[in-house]
Parts: structure tokens; sequence; C-alpha cells
């Protein structure tokens, strides 16, 4: 029975969209072009919905998405992320992720490679397949690659099981330009290409501090200070890839302080000690050395 | 005649939604699931032809409703038939198995009698489908 009129705030509060959103926003610093996107998304779900109530036409929207940006932007962690947010949504029936890359798609000799990829097509149906570092399947150099056998395998289903299945694909940005340049067809089936800017020093820092809490451990306030300096040095320096380094650093800063700790061995320890991260413990690392001498040089 | 084997044999023959609600049944428990087919409708022909590998690590049932259609593509004038198999320890065997497709006309079976010493009967089933050679059967 189609009806004339809905209540927006009660659709909206029946998807439990607005829960959604929160925890992303919680839990995922920055981003704001891909944050932009999702909330579209949802916003899409339920007028969709509504439409669908109201019985006029619905067509099932493109979800297959490519995330491009700089090493360490968090475009693995968004993909594995962004199935629960689907599956929430309503979009995908299941809410799990198949993560591959191109030694699970294409076969190591002529008909191993449609098998193989098909096998895969299957146990992601109904949920993510995300494709890491998906430029690797086109080899332009050799004619006789087969990774163009599963691309072509791959656009067939992105195109006919389009409810069934939602194609992630994720890489550094100027090797996925190239890539959807020599494959056309994988770019316009791709609905949504969102590019992950790098993060600030700001951001840096608040997800240094989630990490950390994450693990039980926080900066004392010198110490703080002393990773604002940190990051702005590290980033001058070649090799920075964004969060990455960021969750390096603090491994190889929880490991000095265990080494401060355990150096002084006649002693109580709080939880408070073991917890607190010193300034001494931020400062020690090669980064401000290299960083000196370069100013000495 | 029609054939009924396995599970739901005395229903009428189940939709494809029927289908996708039972392999995702299935699927759920963790089974695998297999798609095989014959053209042999003899009941105590128990091993068919298995479709493709057995589908391990499966998630959701429009996988297996893909490799259905092919295989009814190929197959659609021969039985077809839906299994799913517990791996778990203790089961290890085939915990559901039902048919999922039929030949249109199913000509039935002949029953044989063959008098023996002191008037003892043995009796055996015919398919005279089974008449002709493997793949010529129906259609």
């Amino acid at each position: 029975m189609p009806v004339d009129t809905i209540d927006l705030r009660q659709e909206f509060e029946a998807v439990d969209v607005a829960s959604v959103l929160a925890q992303l926003d919680q839990e995922l610093i920055g981003l704001i072009p891909v944050k932009t996107r999702i909330r579209e998304i949802a916003s899409l779900l339920l007028i969709e919905r509504i439409r669908q109530k109201m019985a006029l036409a619905t067509t099932f929207p493109t979800l297959h998405m490519s995330f491009t940006g700089n090493p360490g932007t968090g475009k693995t962690t968004v993909a594995l992320r962004m199935a629960g947010i689907l599956h929430r949504l309503g979009f995908v029936r299941r809410g799990h992720v198949i993560s591959v890359t191109r030694d699970d798609l294409v076969g190591q000799y002529i008909g191993h490679t449609a098998p193989k990829t098909k096998e895969i097509l299957k146990k992601a149906m109904g949920c993510v397949l995300f494709i890491d570092e998906a430029y690797y399947l086109y080899r332009p150099e050799n004619e006789r690659d087969y990774g163009q056998e599963a691309i072509e395998i791959l656009l067939q289903v992105m195109e006919s099981q389009r409810e069934d299945l939602v194609v992630i694909l994720a890489g550094y940005r100027d090797r996925m330009e190239k890539f959807f340049e020599s494959n056309p067809g994988f770019r316009s089936r791709i609905a949504h290409h969102i590019d992950f800017p790098d993060y600030s020093d700001t951001e840096l820092l608040s997800i240094a501090e989630l990490m950390l809490e994450g693990q039980s451990y926080r900066f004392a306030p010198d110490a703080r200070d002393a990773f604002v300096r940190y990051i702005a040095v590290r980033k001058t320096q070649p090799l920075f890839s964004n969060a990455r380094s960021i969750r390096n650093a603090l491994d190889r800063i929880r490991l000095r302080q265990a080494n401060r700790l355990v150096s002084r061995l006649d002693r109580l320890l709080t939880s408070e000690d073991v917890m607190s991260i010193e300034a001494e413990d931020v400062l020690a690392s090669r980064v401000f050395a290299a960083a000196s001498a370069g100013n000495a040089a | 005649m029609r054939i009924t084997q396995g599970c739901f044999s005395f229903l009428p023959d189940l939709t494809d939604e029927q289908i996708t609600a039972q392999v995702q049944y299935c699927l759920d428990k963790g089974w695998a699931v297999n798609i095989e087919f014959t053209d042999d409708p003899h009941p105590r022909n128990t091993y068919w032809e298995m479709w493709g590998l057995p589908m391990f690590d499966l998630r959701d049932a429009a996988g297996i409703m893909k490799e259905l259609a092919e295989c009814r593509r190929v197959y659609g004038d021969r039985y077809i038939r839906v299994s799913g198999f517990d791996s778990s320890h203790g089961w290890e065997s085939v915990r559901i198995s039902f048919i999922v497709n039929r030949p249109k006309e199913e000509p039935g079976f002949r029953l044989d009698r063959q008098e023996q010493r002191g008037r003892n009967i043995s009796y055996s089933t015919h398919a005279y489908a089974a008449a002709k050679p493997e793949g010529e059967r129906y259609g």
C-alpha cells in the first residue's frame, strides 16, 4: 500500500544512520572527504527506502569505490570499516570483507586465472571485495600477463551482480591514475572515487593519542610537546607515510620506555609509571639526531 | 513418475527464493554446499557427478545460486541436487540434500520380477530413461 507522506525523522531513526556516522567521526580522525561521501551514501539509502514505501521506481545504487591516497592515509582501515557501515545501512547482506591482492586473483598458467577469480568472487558474494594495490592487476610491460583476464571477469561481475557485491579498489594515487587510464571500463563502473588527503600535524597528534589510548598508554605533558616537535621534524624527512609512520614511532617509543623502566630495577612501579611515556622516550629518537645533523651541515 | 529424494521430497519443487533460503541456512551452519547432477534416476544411484569443486568458505547464497544457474544452463535436462556437507568432528557427512532441478519428462520405472528356485521372487527396478546411453536420456 503506497503512502503519500512519510515522517523523515522517524525513518532516520529506524535506520539508525546517526549512530553509524557518530561512530565514524569518533573512530576516524580527519578524512573529511571520506566521511562526506559516507554521509551522502547513507542519505541515499534513506531516500531509497522512502521511495520504495511510496511505490516509486527504485534502482540499486552502484557502490563500487576506489580509494586513492598516499601511504598511511587510512585506505585499508576505511575499507575494512566500510563493510560494517554498508551492512548496517543495508546495502550488503553480510558485514565482512574479503581482502585480496593480485596473487589471489591471477593464476600462474593459462586457464588458471578464470576459476581462481571466480572462486574469490563467489566467496565475496553478499559482502565487500577489497582489492589492495589494484594497479598490480594490470602489467602493461607483459602482454601475455593473465591479469587482464582477471580484470575482465571482475568488470563483468561488477556490472551484472551489483546488488550482490561491492568492490573497493585501493592504491597509491599516481599509479591508480595510470591503471584507470589503461582500463577505462573500470573507471566508469566505479561510482565513488575517493581521494584520501594527507593528515595535518594536529590530526597526526590526535591519531597518536588515540592509538596510545587503545594500548593503555598516555603521554606525559612534556612528552606530548616533544611528540608535536617529532611530527614536525619527521614530516620533512623522506619516506614519511602518515599514520603508519606514527604507529611505528609509537612502537619504538614503547620500546624505549620499557628499556628505561627496566634499567632501574630496585624500585616499586605504579601503574602510572608503566602507562606514562616521558619526554626522554620521545627525544631519544633518531629523527631528532638526523634533523640536528642536517642543520649543522 | 516424479522422482523424490532427500529433504523436502514430498513438497512441490522449491522456487529459487526457497532454494536460496535453504542454502543460506546451510552456510549459516558452516556447511560446505555442493551442486551435483546426474541423468540416472535410479534411487540407489548415490554417487552423482559434482559440478565444479566443493564450495568451502562461502558466506552468502548468491555465489551458489550463480553456480546453480550455470549448472542448469549446461545440464538443465538432468537431475540437479544441492547438498550441505558438515565437516565438523563426529559428523563428517552430508547433513542435507535436496533436488533443485529435474527433467521435463520423467518416464518412470519398470518393475522386473524374476522367479527363482522354490518359487521365490526377486525384484529389480529398471528406469526407462536408462535404456538410452548416458547424456541422451532426457530431451
